[in-house]
């Protein structure tokens, strides 16, 4: 184990993403992402890496595509308004089942917005990154910690599945700095992708990575196969975490910044004596719906918090089946609630 | 010990991002939960700089302190910004050379450091901020007291752990600086 | 029995799905000859634009990408960049080069990207049936310019060999055609020798080929050609524009 040291989330990111085995990465500089490539530009050049400043976000993550579609894992990351250009890259590249990761470090929006952390991109993430029918993996670190365990995961699954994945951070747990362990370097061996455009070598017949199929019976068949594919990543991929949840009255759903926030909001309930507790998306695609679907047997009701409009709120009805009241506070535009904030909601519906 | 829920705020380029870093790498060391959180943006080009740092026992939950217990402040905007947020009992820390101003509040402990005439006199122009950090120390985290957590080579390590390698030559300047702190 | 002539390996035996009279035949059977010819069909990979060329992954027998529109050069370099050994090319047309994919164009050439661009110039979208082209010319009546292209509405058509040939990063720029025979043989080696630029490590080397599109121009096939030959080329004049080995900078 290597010793704990103190990064910024944006860096550990980048590093996680070099230790699990990703020597390729292309971006495009946006707060408050940015540390993240300063970072990588440092780094690859020392491993023999790839560091490469595109000249927009679509060109960044097309590039992506390419190197993907070598057979190497690749990323790149934006900030919301940079994501939004990446959506057409995305979808092409969930249309040609090539693996990545993308990781978004969100602000406030919509627009050019701010630059304040916000969790306003949790639609574009899990339901419409970009045309058609497909899914991202979609993950949300609470630490820093956390963004190190998960980059390392998201690429594993990512290239389990072939489908690209997300890391839905914001501009708080970017950069903000805590402890962490980070994995030895050179651990993670490569992945064999005999599906890759690597050259045939005169072996076998040509690969193609496509996402272009005109007779419609085909590309229905193609679609269907992979959501039979999403149903198994649904299954198995689920992540949560439970936070005094067994004997509340009323857990709070957040995940991300607004979750750290929460669950300081659940500390002090309990210590008045409030019978309160949290569930914490990992994953926000697949959605937790076991775990909520659980709780909904006891709990009488649910409350939603995050740095948004109310985005995952949805997500939380519809786990459910709407069996309990589900309420949703939230703050926007780059606003972080504060604990007493929440606290406030959670006496306000417990009354 | 209590959780500490601290506030460094400063112009940018006065370092108030380094004395959190380094009290943060305190706590690291002394196996505490942290956080370290940046004011960011075109702050961080010549306005008002602060960051957040939190020091407990337990997993922090937000990193961004809106009611410090112990507040550090490098100029008068950011006296002006944070005073109030200030807890009852809370600590603030300021840099009296550059805030010709005292504080009304009764119910705070506020020490009053020429920090920047200090390290203009004493050979280490620029380190107001690691004065100041000397006089937190001294004060509040090697303390007798609820929020004492951290012994004075733990200090003297997260330092070391801060400054670059590339500016290694520094560390004395820092050591002295944080000395005269702790005497003030 | 001696063979004469034969089909390149590295096409496959995929019939073509292009309009009677289109070079796009052509230009694929001069490409496949190149990567023949050096030997390297097992380590390309070639990149397929947006266009009526969009299929050319099912008639290459080299692995194959297929880009989004106007982003083959990105998932070029994206290629290249991970596994620097293999040969990579693109065949784009003028509306993916040369329009939606103009930053990725020139920001690939100047970087200097180690890739081969095979650049078909038809002066008009054929794919989405017969609109205005970045490169269709002054006057040219399209499906979107009715009225012929209005310089004061439309702009001028872009010179993509002239303008990437004023980038360092460019080794070897040039213009060709398929109207003929002697046209066709001279294409044939600037393709061959755009290849074996990245081969030999030289950089980024782009060969325009000036293309026809009977079905979207409204002309026969042998009233194509000679379309080509009385207003492209007058406007897009065939030529070396940049190739570092010999010095030639801007024509």
């Amino acid at each position: 184990m290597s010793e704990k040291v103190l990064m910024k989330g944006n860096e550990a990111l980048a590093e996680a993403a070099i230790r699990a085995g990703c020597h390729h990465f292309f971006g495009y500089p946006i707060t408050p992402q940015t540390e993240l490539a300063a970072h990588m530009s440092k780094r690859m050049p020392k491993i023999g890496g790839t560091y490469l400043q595109a000249e927009s976000e679509i060109a960044a993550i097309n590039m992506v595509l390419g190197a993907s579609a070598a057979g190497i894992r690749a990323m790149t990351s934006s900030s919301s308004p940079g994501i939004s250009l990446k959506g057409e890259g995305i979808s092409y590249m969930a249309g040609s089942d090539l693996p990545a990761l993308i990781i978004n470090v969100q602000r406030g929006g919509p627009g050019l917005g701010g630059i304040q952390p916000s969790q306003a991109d949790y639609w574009q993430a899990t339901k419409a990154t970009g045309h058609g029918d497909f899914q991202l993996l979609v993950y949300a670190p609470s630490t820093v910690q956390e963004m190190v365990d998960l980059v390392s995961d998201a690429f594993d699954t990512a290239d389990k599945y072939r489908m690209p994945a997300m890391i839905l951070a914001d501009g708080m747990l970017g950069q903000m700095m805590e402890p962490v362990v980070l994995p030895e370097e050179g651990a993670k061996k490569p992945v064999e992708k005999p599906w890759a455009a690597s050259g045939h070598d005169g072996k076998r017949t040509h690969n193609i990575i496509n996402s272009l199929y005109l007779t419609p019976d085909k590309l229905e068949e193609l679609v269907k196969e992979r959501f039979e594919r999403y149903e198994t990543v649904k299954k198995n991929e689920q992540r949560v975490e439970e936070y005094l949840v067994d004997d509340a009255e009323l857990v709070i759903v957040a995940y991300g910044a607004s979750s750290r926030v929460s669950r300081g909001a659940v500390n002090k309930a309990r210590e008045k004596g409030l019978k309160v507790g949290l569930i914490r998306p990992i994953s926000l695609w697949p959605f937790p719906v076991d775990a909520l679907r659980k709780a909904a047997g006891h709990v009488k009701q649910m409350l939603v918090v995050e740095m948004s409009m109310g985005q995952m709120v949805d997500d939380v009805k519809l786990s459910i089946d709407c069996r309990v009241p589900v309420h949703f506070y939230g703050r926007t535009g780059g606003m972080i609630p504060a604990p007493a904030e929440i606290l406030g909601e959670v006496e306000k519906l417990l009354k | 010990m209590k959780d500490l829920n601290m506030v460094f705020a400063g112009f940018g380029g006065q370092g108030v991002l380094f004395a959190g870093k380094v009290a943060a790498y305190a706590g690291l060391l002394e196996n505490k939960e942290i956080s370290w959180l940046p004011s960011y943006g075109p702050e961080m080009r010549g306005g008002t700089a602060n960051c957040s740092v939190c020091i407990s026992d337990e997993p922090i939950g937000s990193p961004l302190v809106t009611a410090p217990n112990v507040l550090v402040a490098m100029n008068l905007p950011s006296l002006d910004k944070f005073i109030n947020a200030v807890e009852p009992g809370g600590t603030v820390i300021l840099d009296s050379s550059l805030i010709d101003k005292k504080v009304e509040r009764t119910d705070i402990n506020v020490y009053y450091v020429p920090s920047s005439t200090l390290a203009e006199e004493n050979g280490v122009s620029g380190l107001a901020n690691m004065i100041l950090i000397g006089k937190l120390f001294h004060e509040v985290c090697m303390a007798e007291g609820d929020y004492g957590f951290c012994k004075e080579e733990t200090l003297d390590k997260a330092i070391q752990k801060c400054i670059p390698a590339r500016k290694a030559d520094m560390l004395e300047f820092n050591r002295k600086a944080v000395k005269l702190g702790a005497e003030q | 029995m001696a063979i004469v002539f034969q089909k390149p390996s590295s096409l496959t035996d995929a019939p073509l799905h292009y309009c009677p009279g289109c070079t796009h035949g052509i230009v694929h059977r001069l490409v496949a000859q190149a990567l023949d010819e050096l030997g390297v069909e097992g380590k390309t990979v070639g990149v397929a634009s947006v266009g009526c060329s969009v299929m050319c992954y099912d008639y290459f027998s080299c692995d194959m990408v297929q880009a989004p529109h106007g982003r083959a050069q990105a998932v070029a370099t994206g290629l290249k960049r991970a596994r620097p050994d293999n040969v990579i090319f693109t065949y784009q047309g003028d509306g993916d080069l040369a329009a939606i994919g103009t930053a990725e164009t020139v920001h690939a050439a100047t970087r200097g990207e180690s890739i081969t661009v095979i650049f078909i110039n038809n002066a008009i979208y054929g794919m989405t049936g017969g609109q205005m082209a970045p490169t269709s010319l002054p006057g040219q009546v399209t499906q979107t310019t009715p009225y012929g292209r209005d310089t004061n509405t439309a702009g001028y058509p872009v010179r993509v060999c002239e303008m990437l040939s004023t980038l360092d990063g460019v080794a070897f720029a040039q213009r060709v055609a398929v109207n003929n025979v002697k046209n066709v043989n001279a294409a044939r080696k600037a393709i061959k020798k755009a290849f074996q630029n990245q081969i030999d490590g030289k950089g980024y080397s782009i060969v325009e080929v000036l293309s026809t599109c009977p079905t979207n121009w409204g002309l026969s096939p042998i009233e194509a050609v000679k379309w080509l030959e009385d207003n492209m080329v007058p406007y897009y004049p065939l030529g070396v524009y940049k190739d570092i080995e010999e010095g030639v900078k801007v024509k």
